[in-house]
């Protein structure tokens, strides 16, 4: 691909200068320098810098525990940093307030609750970083929903309830909520997982269809699989680290580093760092900074 | 005197009032409960707000006004328990459950109080609801259901997945709290009617009944309120018209009516529920082993009484264990 060719596939938001061209850094998407992330008191992610720049797709790869979630939590302002910063649009995290401009997937979060709710009324919800308080639902809101359900290809489900979609499509609500935003920045955790290959098609097609207006996209993925073709660079996280940030690894590579160190991962829950708190008052601190 | 006599009466009146207000407040925040899993919260501020009656009967201020003051604290650090706490934070509220309850008899007791004067705010009275006590309910309903139809947009996304509504840029935190009050501001509204001990089931039962037929969210917390004045007032009558010949506190007559209520929806249900998970369409698997049975002796068709599931662009008809796709003269095994 040549500049010319980035230059004319970003639109609206993808006008900035591609990294080639320049230094002029100073509204990337999401910039984090030295970024270092505790949970419980035990340092989790350790002297992170990533940028990732306007129109890029970015994967983050590595083995259970590397610490993709802890990265992407931080960087969407759910775990607080314990050294480091990160940039949102050039405007450092505890300062930003454009949140409409970032759409989140979160991991394995589930899109049913304890009262039945509809594909769209889910979807609707991610208008609330839009909407005002107190006021009606509007048309502009009604329309976002509508091309977020069309791109992920659900519009004919729209009134159907959450509950009786199958893994893989309710997973495409939860990207289509984090689309009804029109985010220019998509952090997604994982959407992949447990999905089968016609839904991860779907979804590899959804994200080519924002990739095209110009949004830069963070996808952490446990197999890229069908997403191959989209993604500009590869990060591999190891440990807590960063241990490759460069041109997109093949599924091979990938896939190798993933096993080899697979093997080397400590055993047990995701709260293998930190000791349970035994007893019901006690806690730990998980609030913003 | 008659039983529509009884409507006559200010105390009848006013009663009836502070059942619809209740009958509408309560589910209305039940149904945020409920979406986030935290059902029984209205139970455990309802024993908490037992204190904070007792307080008042103890220091003479009005025990609405003091039971509003506890019930707002305690579900502030019952919110506060469940957010920062982690895996025995239930344990952690069953204890402030536990204390109010306890809490709250002890102090009625020192108050130089019978089990009487509690039991009318434990179980509801029908008689023991001033004017004042109307207006200030009244005022109280209005905010909640103001805050939680206005806010239910920003209510729903915080309750269905709190990081997303965060990253969205939404006080996850203020909302929760939010809710927390609202519920605690509800159930001093149904105390008066259904009482503390029962309060929860106002929350709860109405929305358990609304989601059997309804498939969205709206139609779920709407319909929970036409239930839960229906029940509350329903419940409020029928009570007066047994209070002729036997003693009873409206309070479990209105849960029980609601728990009627869902007991005639729930096989329907049930029955809404098996047929949309046996009709859900087949996972789209690219590679289908292509195997005919030998010998097929039925041909399936739409009135073949098999039920006809989507299966991409085909149906497969479900019969002992199978799925049988039409191909040409045979069925393959899907
Ligand atoms: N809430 C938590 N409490 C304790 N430890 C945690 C918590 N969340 C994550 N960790 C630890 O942080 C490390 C990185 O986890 P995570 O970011 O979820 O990895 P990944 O997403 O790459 O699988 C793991 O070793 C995990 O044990
Ligand atoms: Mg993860
Ligand atoms: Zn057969
Ligand atoms: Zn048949
Ligand atoms: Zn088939
Ligand atoms: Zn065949």
């Amino acid at each position: 691909m040549t500049p010319a060719d980035s230059t004319t596939a970003g639109t609206g938001a993808g006008s900035q200068p591609r990294p080639e061209r320049g230094p002029d850094r100073g509204t990337d998407p999401a910039v984090l320098e030295r970024v270092s992330v505790a949970i419980g008191g035990r340092p989790i992610l350790r002297d992170v810098d990533l940028a990732v720049r306007t129109g890029e797709t970015v994967t983050l790869l590595g083995p259970n525990g590397s610490g993709k979630s802890t990265l992407v939590r931080a960087l969407t302002g759910l775990l607080p940093l314990a050294r480091g910063s990160v940039r949102l649009f050039g405007t450092p995290l505890p300062d930003f307030e454009h949140w409409h401009r970032v759409g989140f997937v979160p991991q394995r979060s589930s899109a049913t609750g304890g009262v039945p709710a509809t594909v769209r009324e889910v979807v609707g919800s991610g208008r609330v970083g839009r909407r005002r308080l107190l006021r009606p639902t509007s048309r502009a809101d009604r329309r976002a929903v509508e091309a977020a359900l069309d791109v992920v290809g659900l519009a004919d489900r729209a009134a159907y309830g959450i509950s009786q979609l199958s893994g893989g499509q309710q997973q495409r609500v939860l990207i289509a909520r984090a689309l009804a935003g029109e985010p220019d920045l998509l952090v997604l955790d994982e959407p992949t997982a447990g999905v089968d290959l016609p839904n991860q098609r779907a979804l590899a097609e959804a994200l080519a269809r924002l990739k095209e207006r110009g949004a830069t996209i963070v996808l952490v993925a446990h197999e890229i699989g069908p997403m191959a073709p989209l993604v500009d660079r590869s990060v591999v996280m190891r440990d807590g680290r960063v241990a490759y940030d460069g041109p997109p690894l093949t599924q091979e590579v990938a896939a190798h580093t993933h096993h080899a160190h697979d093997l080397e991962a400590p055993e047990g829950d995701a709260h293998d760092h930190v000791p349970h708190v035994s007893s019901p008052f006690d806690w730990e601190r998980r609030t913003r900074p | 005197m008659s039983f529509l006599d009884l409507f006559a009466l200010d105390f009848m009146q006013r009663a009836l009032v502070a059942a619809l207000l209740t009958g509408l407040a309560a589910p209305a925040i039940g149904t945020f409960l409920v979406q986030r899993r935290l059902a029984l919260l209205g139970d455990g501020i309802g024993h908490v707000a037992v204190t904070g009656v007792a307080l008042g009967l103890l220091t003479g201020a009005s025990p609405t006004w003091t039971a509003v003051l506890v019930a707002v604290l305690g579900a502030v650090l019952m919110e506060l328990i469940r957010e920062r706490g982690h895996t025995n934070g239930d344990v952690a509220l069953a204890l402030l459950f536990y204390g109010g309850l306890a809490g709250g008899v002890l102090i009625t007791g020192i108050a130089g109080q019978g089990a009487a004067t509690l039991q009318a705010y434990l179980f509801g009275s029908l008689n023991s609801i001033s004017s004042e006590d109307v207006w200030f309910t009244a005022g109280l309903t209005a905010v909640v259901l103001v805050v939680t139809l206005g806010l239910s947009p920003q209510l729903f996304a915080v309750a269905s997945d709190p990081d997303f509504a965060r990253v969205a840029g939404l006080r996850v935190r203020a909302y929760n709290l939010l809710t927390a009050v609202l519920a605690a501001v509800s159930i001093t509204v149904a105390m008066r009617t259904v009482g503390l001990l029962l309060v929860s089931a106002l929350m709860v039962v109405p929305v358990a009944t609304s989601q059997q037929l309804a498939r969205s969210f709206r139609a779920t917390l709407l319909g929970a309120m036409v239930v839960g004045c229906t029940a509350s007032v329903g419940g409020l009558v029928l009570s007066a018209w047994l209070s002729f010949r036997v003693s009873v506190a409206p309070g479990p007559t209105i849960v029980l009516l609601a728990l009627a209520m869902f007991t005639a929806t729930w096989p329907i249900g049930v029955w809404l529920r098996s047929r949309s998970r046996l009709m859900a369409p087949f996972p789209e698997v690219s590679a289908t082993p292509h195997r005919s049975p030998v010998e097929h002796p039925h041909e399936h068709g739409r009135d073949c009484g098999h039920p006809a599931v989507p299966h991409g662009d085909h149906v497969d008809y479900v019969h002992d264990g199978h799925r049988h796709a039409v191909h040409g003269e045979h069925y393959d095994e899907h």
